[in-house]
């Protein structure tokens, strides 16, 4: 209460661990603060509401602050004396600082030159703001599009100069990847593929068994899992498996200049890094897709002969009447293409990457979300297509 | 902590042993780092100049030794008074270490907004504040790190070391990837904050022209070890071997003829 008996009656006191930061004196028009204790981040905030107690009063002429008493000082102490004085000038009063440790004397000079920046203009309007967010995301689809296309044209490109002179070609690369995406996928996706043969095959014995045609439980397992649910179970694996990894490699080499430098040195991009990915992914989907669709057709065996009491050697008997080669043409004639729509898609996010970290996970989402929606529109074309040359 | 000659040690480095796998980095270490200097760090690339800030920091394990900073020993502090020191420093990384997805004014405010419960407008002002005094001007507030050029990045990466208004900031080579006008400017920023502020600087640098112009004290590691520690007459008249490779080298010759001619 030091400054308590200095000033007399005491209007405003706002205390740390009960000692006072800034205590004020009305006299007329003319207000008498004296700061003490620590102005230091610590107390900002208690400093903070005792200056807006302060800067509440009003018709004040002329403020007189005394510092001598403050402790220590820093940059958030500076910062809220400086603005308790412009706020009182900015009302027209007149404003003194005495007392100050001349240490402290060069801080509170450079804090006087903050500049705050201008008021932020009107917001505009609602109904504007959405149609431009509207606006923004049919463009930007537009682009991915564009993207999309132009990584088709260079891919040619980079293709027929491979073809001319082959040996320009990264088969090393090539190599390596398809050793990521194809040899180290097998497992996983031999067990999701067989455990889904299995799902169908027994949701197909409980219904079918109904009206006594279990046996067509072969048929719908048979050509359900070689014309669709092989490769799209395989195309969504690889998506979310390599087309990330892809967009994430790629991604963080834009981020460290890794690609700018490929191209300074005279290489082409396209060439050295997405080529030997893409026709990694060309080689190793149908192959996946083929180790898929016959883990499928024995997961949906296993379940026919255990759940549905239909024997292997009926089963087989049964699969070769339902299912022609053209089956098994549709499924792995698809593969390709799809891992061609995969590949460019992942490379596309991939060299979309800006600066930031939050960037590499927005493209890396973009990345399988966009793959995975592509390669069941592209199912279904191939399906109408399918069916209009009779497979 | 005071030590013999009657200067605030804050920084006490005693007997540090710290080591990758068979290969030793700092062998048996002591460096003192006196209250309110600019203490210059140099050691040849590769020396551990950084192992030895990052050891201090806390962000490398050691062998052996003792750190203690404010007179806290680190490795047997409870974490609140460990807290409680990291508080008290701040610390700019080579590559500014910006976090990439946040604003210019959400990195400098990041730091504030997690310790003090302070108001969004005086956020706002203290930001502004801050990066004011790094010489930067409010239209940078609302950029990305990634839109920043090399000397901004810095700046702002030093505006955000020096959220908390720490007593002690750590710079590793600050004026790395700047321009030689950028550099000196940045010196002389350095120089003006500490002054400002009260600060102890700890710089590891490569820069002879900052060691010139900025360093009260300069320490000098090579061979595993601190060889020598003074101002820059000290080391100009050593007689060891590295330092006259370092200080009387053509570069060093040339920086010394451009301030005698200046």
């Amino acid at each position: 209460m030091r400054s308590g008996r200095i000033f007399g009656h005491n209007l405003e006191a706002t205390r740390v661990n009960g000692e006072t930061l800034l205590e004020g004196k009305i006299d007329g028009a003319r207000l008498t603060l004296a700061g003490t204790g620590d102005w230091i981040a610590k107390n900002a905030r208690v400093l903070q509401a005792s200056i807006d107690a302060e800067t509440k009063r009003a018709g004040i002429k002329e403020v007189a602050i005394d510092m001598g008493a403050v402790e220590r000082l820093d940059t958030f102490g500076a910062w809220l004396l400086e603005k308790l004085m412009r706020t009182f000038a900015d009302r027209g009063a007149a404003t003194r600082v005495t007392g100050l440790k001349e240490d402290y004397r060069r801080l509170v000079d450079e804090v006087h030159g903050v500049e705050l920046e201008k008021p932020a203009l009107a917001r505009p309007n609602q109904v504007a703001y959405v149609l431009a967010a509207i606006g923004h995301s049919i463009a930007s689809v537009g682009h991915t599009f564009n993207a999309f296309v132009n990584m088709l044209g260079a891919l040619s490109v980079v293709l027929l100069r491979v073809a001319v002179r082959p040996r320009t070609f990264r088969f090393t690369s090539m190599v390596h990847q398809l050793d990521l995406v194809g040899w180290r996928g097998v497992p996983i996706i031999l067990l999701i593929t067989f455990l889904v043969g299995c799902i169908i095959a027994q949701q197909g014995i409980f219904h079918f068994s109904k009206f006594g045609a279990d046996i067509y439980v072969v048929d719908m397992v048979g050509i359900l899992v070689l014309r669709e649910l092989g490769v799209l179970i395989v195309c969504i694996m690889v998506a979310g498996r390599s087309g990330s990894a892809y967009t994430a490699e790629l991604g963080s080499m834009m981020m460290r200049e890794e690609v700018d430098a490929l191209r300074t040195m005279g290489f082409d991009p396209v060439e050295v890094l997405i080529l030997p990915r893409i026709v990694a992914l060309i080689i190793g989907v149908p192959i996946l897709t083929f180790l898929g669709s016959m883990a499928a057709l024995y997961g949906g065996g296993l379940v026919c002969w255990l759940y549905g009491g239909i024997e292997p050697s009926i089963f087989l008997q049964r699969l070769h009447e339902a299912i022609s080669l053209d089956h098994f043409k549709v499924g792995i004639i698809k593969a390709p293409f799809m891992a061609l729509v995969i590949g460019v898609v992942a490379c596309v996010e991939g060299l979309n990457v800006k600066g930031s970290a939050e960037s590499l996970g927005l493209q890396t989402t973009a990345s399988v979300v966009e793959s995975i929606f592509l390669v069941i529109v592209l199912d279904g074309l191939f399906a109408i297509f399918f069916a209009s040359i009779g497979m | 902590m005071a030590s013999g000659n009657g200067k605030d040690v804050v920084i006490a480095v005693r007997d540090l042993v710290v080591g990758f796998g068979d290969h030793i980095v700092l062998d048996h270490v002591d460096l003192d780092v006196y209250r309110g200097e600019i203490l210059g760090f140099v050691g040849g690339s590769g020396a551990g100049k950084s192992v030895l800030m990052r050891t201090i920091i806390g962000l490398l394990p050691r062998r052996s030794g003792k750190i203690s900073v404010f007179g806290v020993d680190l490795a047997t502090a409870t974490d609140d008074e460990r807290h409680a020191v990291e508080r008290r420093w701040g610390v700019l990384f080579q590559q500014g270490a910006l976090f990439s997805s946040l604003t210019v004014r959400e990195n400098l405010q990041f730091p504030i907004r997690e310790y003090l419960k302070l108001p969004e407008e005086l956020l706002n002002e203290l930001a502004i504040a801050k990066l004011e005094m790094v010489g930067l001007d409010v239209s940078a507030l609302d950029k990305f790190p990634a839109e920043l050029s090399g000397g901004m990045t810095k700046r702002v990466a030093l505006a955000r070391a020096l959220a908390l208004d720490p007593e002690i900031v750590f710079l590793d080579e600050p004026t790395s990837g700047l321009d030689p006008i950028g550099a000196g400017d940045f010196d002389e920023l350095i120089a003006t904050l500490q002054r400002t502020l009260g600060l102890t600087v700890f710089m590891v640098t490569h820069d002879l022209d900052s060691l010139h112009t900025v360093c009260d004290r300069i320490a000098v590691l090579a061979d595993h070890k601190v060889i020598a520690t003074g101002d820059m007459d000290t080391m100009l008249a050593s007689k060891h071997p590295w330092l006259r490779a370092y200080f009387h080298g053509t570069r060093s010759r040339a920086s010394q003829g451009a301030e005698a001619r200046s």
